[in-house]
């Protein structure tokens, strides 16, 4: 194996409510969603009415720019709603499904016997290219594009995280495969990074056709953004992919099966969680399907699909998201604390920095809510960032150059090698309650207007 | 304390939008706040965060000037009953300490802390809490007999010049505290330096004969001049005046209030360092600069003053409490961690430069760091920029 690359920057944030390993059930889904807001900047273009029955692998709608991008429904059933927002977004697209799930037949063959342009007409036609995410910008990755190199982790560090091992137990060989069709999309290698502290034991280890790497440290240190700043830092104009592992599964899936699988492992997790374990799920499930997980009867949970840096708030009545194989419960922090940020002790409370007493107790887990502690202010702290931030990058230049509207300055201070996920931990930490990671979206946002 | 959060919020209507008082929105946001953390819930990105916020940070920083409080309360009393021949005890210097020292806080947080109230009102902004820290920080650099109409004047110029004006506390370019005190003395250059303004009581005396709680004159002998002074003979002349390295170390010697004990100093330091608040890369670098130009003097010396022991700059006059406090300030200073090695390492060395080759003004503490919080953007600037050109050529070769 390569050398250990040891990040000495990152905070694991210890919130209770970690997922035993244990399958408690499997979801029989009855309505799932499919949303286009799982997607960057996408523009959908709705390619079902209300009423159409649809097998899993059905398109569902396509992006707007490139039609040949097919966003496909996870089960056989029929469209009972389409739900919009303000000015008529398409948010939801939900299908009821049949007690016998039919799929479409997307033909199994082996990856060996394809070619690039096979395989990426496969994947774009069953549903699965959107997994393809592009660097810089976290969007849909581009058909027309041959990326530099293909980025897998092959473990999270987030808080909480379903862990790959137990989640992606049965699917190795499915992994394989989809490793093996995704040699043929790059022009470099496919690069698989490990965590150090099972890198040999894992059953990945055994992938071939992958370039290893092997990382060491505290979250982010499995976040793959910050994996390939160490790799191959990304510069103007290189374009890289990256796929979750998860998802190389299903791509795997597709090729020795022929249907678009997503359903998955989901680790129901968080300090409101009940029991926190996993399910067998799919993609778009209803939060309503692991009611048993949750009392929700004074209405103070918050829904995360994903974990709690990066998650999506979806609500009580929302589905799980595309990418995401966690699900994290936790309270809603509305309670007023006398005087607490005068109080010398906080025990219930965690803290990164030592203005409080919780680095007397690391080893404690903490039950957070989604209390801000705070109130929003200017930047005054500027050295807590780069202490969770293990990547070579000027955290609050690139913030305030955002903030700026400045593309030069955000393309200086490496717009490119970020996503929201890397500067999760710097807004967690953060003592001003800055919103780094919207920040961030708008400067995202911003290049993806100028740049395109 | 839960009746009063149901008080806050039945009177919360009446200063929201629409109500009657709603003019005021700010300060009852800044009260409500101060009495309880909201229940406000994050809303975009993480659904979780940290515990600690600014109000807290500032806390700590003023947690950690308690002990420079405390002893200059007592050294002010202390200095007040050397001068007078009074004979007092512990606990007769500390009350008229505090009796001294009071006005000047009550001046320094009604005037500032009233000037951010309006104007975060007038701009709709939250008062901000960066002024708990700077309204705790003037007193203790001002010379006791300071003219309570003269602070209110500087903190204001303070306030609105060296922070509203450019937008409140994480704007600002200078540390609004060395700002105050930079306005009292050149403003106000006759009554703010000379001998007779750094012990309690003796402005008084000078002006009418007879000073606070007492009427002796001052005993023989007396000069009030402070340690710096007599440093300008070197340490002869330090000797002759009675005062040892010890002596400057523990701060029973004239001075800024609350500038003068190295070991209340260092308490403090201890504190912000442990927390995190101030970088003590800055620290160590401030005094390895002052000890650079220290010992260049001692080798190239010709004149006593020059010839003073490097380590000498460390315990006299406002360098400690300039290092530990107002260099660090995590908004004035230089961000990036590179330029805090180069901005403290320049701010030890000017404040020696300026002590040694300036004999019109003793104290270069105050003038070199507002002239590094000056410069902090530039090393920053080419701080960043060296970075960068770095990391291109690590990307171009690999």
């Amino acid at each position: 194996m390569s050398n250990i690359i040891e990040l000495k920057r990152g905070l694991n944030i210890p919130i209770s409510g970690t997922a035993a390993q244990k399958a408690k059930k499997v979801v029989i889904p009855d309505v799932v969603a499919v949303k286009p807001t799982d997607f960057r900047g996408l523009i959908p273009k709705l390619l079902v009415r209300e009423g159409d029955t649809v097998l899993a692998g059905s398109p569902v709608f396509a992006d707007k720019l490139s039609p040949e991008i097919l966003f496909t429904s996870p089960v056989s059933g029929t469209v009972t709603e389409i739900v919009r927002g303000e000015k008529r977004k398409l948010l939801e697209i939900r299908i009821k499904a049949d007690k016998d799930q039919k799929y479409e037949d997307f033909g199994t063959e082996k990856t060996a016997s394809l070619d690039g342009d096979q395989i990426k007409e496969r994947l774009l036609k069953s549903g699965l290219w959107p997994a393809l995410v592009q660097r810089p910008y976290g969007i849909v990755a581009k058909p027309s594009d041959k990326p530099k190199d293909i980025f897998i982790s092959a473990f999270s560090t987030a808080p909480l995280a379903a862990n790959p091992e137990f989640a992606l137990r049965d699917d190795l060989n499915d992994i394989q495969t989809g490793i093996n069709a995704l040699c043929k999309l790059t022009k470099g290698r496919v690069h698989v990074s490990f965590n150090r502290e099972n890198y040999s034991g894992t059953p990945f280890h055994k992938l071939e056709n992958i370039v290893p790497h092997i990382f060491g440290g505290k979250h982010p240190a499995g976040n793959v953004g910050v994996q390939i700043s160490h790799v191959s830092p990304i510069v103007k104009g290189d374009v890289v992919w990256t796929v979750s592992l998860m998802m190389t599964a299903a791509i795997g899936k597709l090729f020795n099966t022929g249907k678009y699988d997503v359903s998955r492992m989901v680790a129901v997790t968080g300090p409101k969680a009940v029991d926190p374990s996993y399910v067998k799920g799919i993609a778009g499930m209803s939060m309503k399907d692991i009611a048993e997980y949750y009392d929700n009867s004074n209405d103070d949970i918050r829904f995360i699909s994903g974990d709690v840096l990066t998650g999506t708030n979806i609500g009580k009545d929302g589905f799980l998201g595309f990418f995401d194989n966690q699900v994290t419960l936790i309270k809603e922090g509305t309670e007023c604390e006398i005087l607490g940020w005068a109080k010398p002790f906080r025990t219930g409370q965690f803290s990164a920095s030592k203005a409080y007493f919780s680095w007397l107790t690391p080893k404690k887990e903490y039950d957070m809510d989604t209390n801000t502690h705070g109130e929003p202010r200017a930047f005054v702290l500027s050295s807590v960032y780069s202490k969770v931030l293990p990547m070579d990058i000027f955290p609050v230049y690139l913030l305030k150059a955002c903030l700026a509207n400045d593309i030069d300055k955000m393309e200086k201070f490496g717009i490119y090698e970020v996503i929201e996920e890397d500067l999760a931990l710097c807004e967690f930490v953060c003592p001003s309650k800055i919103g780094i990671q919207s920040i961030l979206s708008d400067g995202i946002n911003l290049m993806l207007k100028e740049m395109a | 304390m839960n009746g009063l959060v149901k008080f806050m919020h039945k009177i919360k209507p009446t200063f929201s939008e629409g109500g009657k008082l709603s003019f005021l929105h700010s300060t009852f946001e800044a009260f409500e706040s101060f009495l309880y953390v909201p229940g406000t819930v994050t809303a975009k990105g993480t659904h979780v965060k940290d515990a600690v916020d600014l109000k807290r940070v500032m806390i700590i920083v003023v947690l950690a000037l308690v002990p420079s409080l405390l002893f200059g309360i007592w050294n002010t009393g202390y200095q007040h009953n050397e001068a007078f021949g009074l004979g007092w005890g512990f606990w007769q210097m500390v009350w008229y300490g505090f009796l001294r020292i009071l006005p000047l806080y009550l001046v320094s947080y009604i005037v500032g802390l009233g000037i951010e109230f309006i104007s975060a009102q007038l701009r709709g902004h939250q008062v901000n809490e960066g002024y708990l820290v700077t309204g705790m920080l003037i007193p203790l650099i001002v010379p006791v007999d300071v003219p309570l109409w003269m602070l209110a004047i500087a903190v204001a110029f303070a306030v609105i010049i060296g922070k509203e004006i450019f937008g409140g506390t994480g704007m600002n370019i200078w540390n609004p505290a060395l700002l105050c005190r930079a306005f009292l003395f050149f403003s106000y250059p006759s009554k703010m330096s000379g001998d007779t303004i750094w012990t309690g009581g003796l402005t008084k005396y000078l002006a009418d004969g007879s000073a606070y709680a007492c009427g002796n004159g001052v005993v023989d002998g007396f000069s009030g001049a402070t340690p710096l002074v007599h440093a300008g003979q070197g340490i002869q002349g330090l000797e002759s005046a009675g005062i040892s390295f010890m002596d400057l170390f523990i701060g029973n010697i004239g001075g800024a209030v609350g500038e003068t004990s190295v070991i209340a100093i260092l308490l403090g330091a201890i504190l912000l360092i442990w927390t995190g608040v101030a970088s003590w890369k800055i620290m160590l670098s401030s005094v390895i600069g002052a000890l650079a130009i220290g010992f260049l003097a001692n080798a190239l010396g010709t004149t006593p003053y020059l010839q003073l022991p490097a380590w000498y700059h460390l315990v006299l006059g406002g360098f400690a409490f300039g290092t530990v406090f107002m260099a660090t300030d995590p908004v004035t200073s230089a961000q990036t961690e590179t330029g805090k090695w180069i901005y403290g390492f320049l701010v030890g060395a000017l404040t020696v430069t300026v002590r040694l080759f300036n004999p019109g003004y003793m104290e270069g503490m105050m003038l070199a760091i507002l002239l590094m919080n000056t410069f902090a953007p530039l090393i920053d600037h080419y701080v960043v920029e060296a970075s960068l050109k770095r990391k291109a050529k690590k990307v171009k070769i690999a």
